[in-house]
């Protein structure tokens, strides 16, 4: 990340480009592995590592550890899943919701690790996947509370007029069918992507300063150096923050897919 | 870096679009993350969970059998102590009827003693009263067979006669005396 400072002399700010480094295995195929996808792999097994250790002995009374696994796990079933589902639904769609968290919250983290540097979700794909899950479940679950009357009651949301279906039906599938999954997966893109870059160049233009800046202008480089370390705590702020909105929104399409109305 | 140097001065590539090895890895990795926490994770979440639940239910449940067992014993404890009460009362009131009668007892077997040395005694006085009497009727009589011969002058005979007057003298004593009292 550190090279985008030109050699010339002229100071040059991360591209998009930052996002696609070149491919370290498998290149050309649909296996190709480059840094990022490494990043993910690693993020997911320190994860994986994490809650194996976390809930291999559970005891009653908890340790310490235990205790911050259980605080963890209980955000997502507790103040998500039961508070907006219920106990019932809340059970049944708590396997999803909480891989959705830890699995968002584990690829954004990355982006704030030293050595790390890249987010896993800043990249288009994660992101849309997760969207995509998290559109069929709710689709699913209004389906299979309401067969046959939920795609209806979607789209001509009772109580209105019949000519104000005109409008409302096309904008309601426009928001329900397109927006929501593609609002979803770009919101969570493009704060990975933005914070990423933000502190790229906070700390490439630290560089700059140090290396090429003539005379008291290095000094400057205090300045962009405070900016960046800032704007990392703030991106842990936005890692967990992202987390929890992906997992909460789609326990708020889920929880009006099953509502009565639908 | 070197990719993304040749890349800049080339064509950009569009973040929106995925690639099919990006989308092929998140799938793969979030798959991975569904089915650990599905079928790993929360599994053991919920057993322990129900454990704790059970543990807690169960305290609580010992709790009110330990707190109902203390007042069965205290209810026990009271009526044993009400009982014993009882009992020591009823003892002493026993003990106070005893010892009365026993007193009273004592108090007739004391009388009937003293009613019987008094009998004895009397018996015995009329016994020596008697004594006396026989000893003194005959020392009497002699006493004044002496005296009236003296006074005669002739001595009489210790006959029958003599004796006979001797005899009635004294029984009209006797009876003279009787009507004295």
């Amino acid at each position: 990340m550190l090279a985008e400072a030109s050699s010339e002399g002229g100071f040059v700010g991360p591209s998009i480009n930052e996002f696609f480094p070149p491919a370290i295995f498998f290149a050309g195929t649909p296996f190709e592995i480059n840094r990022i996808i490494l990043i993910r792999f690693l993020m997911t097994a320190l994860l994986v590592l994490l809650f194996w250790l976390g809930t291999r002995r559970m005891k009653i009374v908890p340790g310490r550890f235990q205790s911050l696994i259980e605080m963890g796990l209980d955000l997502v079933r507790v103040n998500i899943a039961e508070d907006l589902l219920g106990r019932k639904d809340g059970r049944r769609f708590l396997p999803l919701l909480t891989a959705i968290f830890f699995g968002v919250l584990a690829m954004n983290l990355p982006g704030v690790v030293p050595g790390l540097n890249v987010a896993g979700s800043s990249l288009i794909g994660f992101p849309l996947v997760l969207a995509v899950v998290a559109y069929v479940t709710f689709i699913y679950a209004g389906l299979r509370k309401h067969p046959g009357t939920f795609l209806k009651a979607s789209l001509f949301p009772p109580g209105v007029p019949w000519p104000i279906y005109f409008i409302v039906t096309p904008i309601e599938f426009f928001s329900i069918f397109v927006l929501r999954p593609i609002t979803l997966a770009l919101r969570l893109l493009m704060n990975m992507v933005a914070g990423h870059l933000l502190l790229v160049l906070c700390f490439t233009a630290t560089w700059w300063f140090l290396e090429s800046a003539p005379g008291f202008l290095k000094l400057f480089s205090v300045g962009t150096f405070a900016f960046g370390l800032i704007f990392s705590l703030f991106e842990i702020l936005v890692a967990v923050l992202q987390a929890y909105v992906f997992t909460l929104l789609t326990t708020v399409y889920i929880q009006l897919a099953l509502a009565e109305e639908h | 870096m070197l990719q993304s140097h040749v890349l800049s001065s080339g064509e950009t590539i569009n973040p929106l679009l995925p690639a099919v090895p990006d989308l092929v890895w998140s799938a793969v990795v979030f798959v991975i993350i569904l089915v650990f926490f599905w079928f790993r994770v929360l599994p053991n979440v919920k057993a322990m969970l129900d454990a704790r639940s059970a543990a807690i239910e169960g305290n609580i449940e010992k709790a009110a059998a330990a707190q109902q067992e203390a007042e069965e014993a205290l209810a026990k404890y009271t009526a044993q102590l009400a009982e014993a009460r009882a009992e020591a009362g009823s003892i002493r009131e026993a003990a106070r009827a005893d010892g009365s009668k026993i007193i009273a007892e004592e108090k007739q077997t004391a009388a009937a003693e003293a009613s019987r040395i008094l009998s004895t005694a009397e018996a015995q006085l009329q016994a020596n009263r008697q004594a006396v009497l026989v000893g003194l009727k005959g020392e009497v009589g002699e006493l004044a067979l002496d005296l009236a011969a003296r006074v005669i002058g002739e001595i009489l005979s210790k006959d029958d006669k003599s004796q006979a007057m001797v005899d009635r003298f004294l029984k009209d004593l006797d009876t003279s005396e009787k009507a004295a009292k």
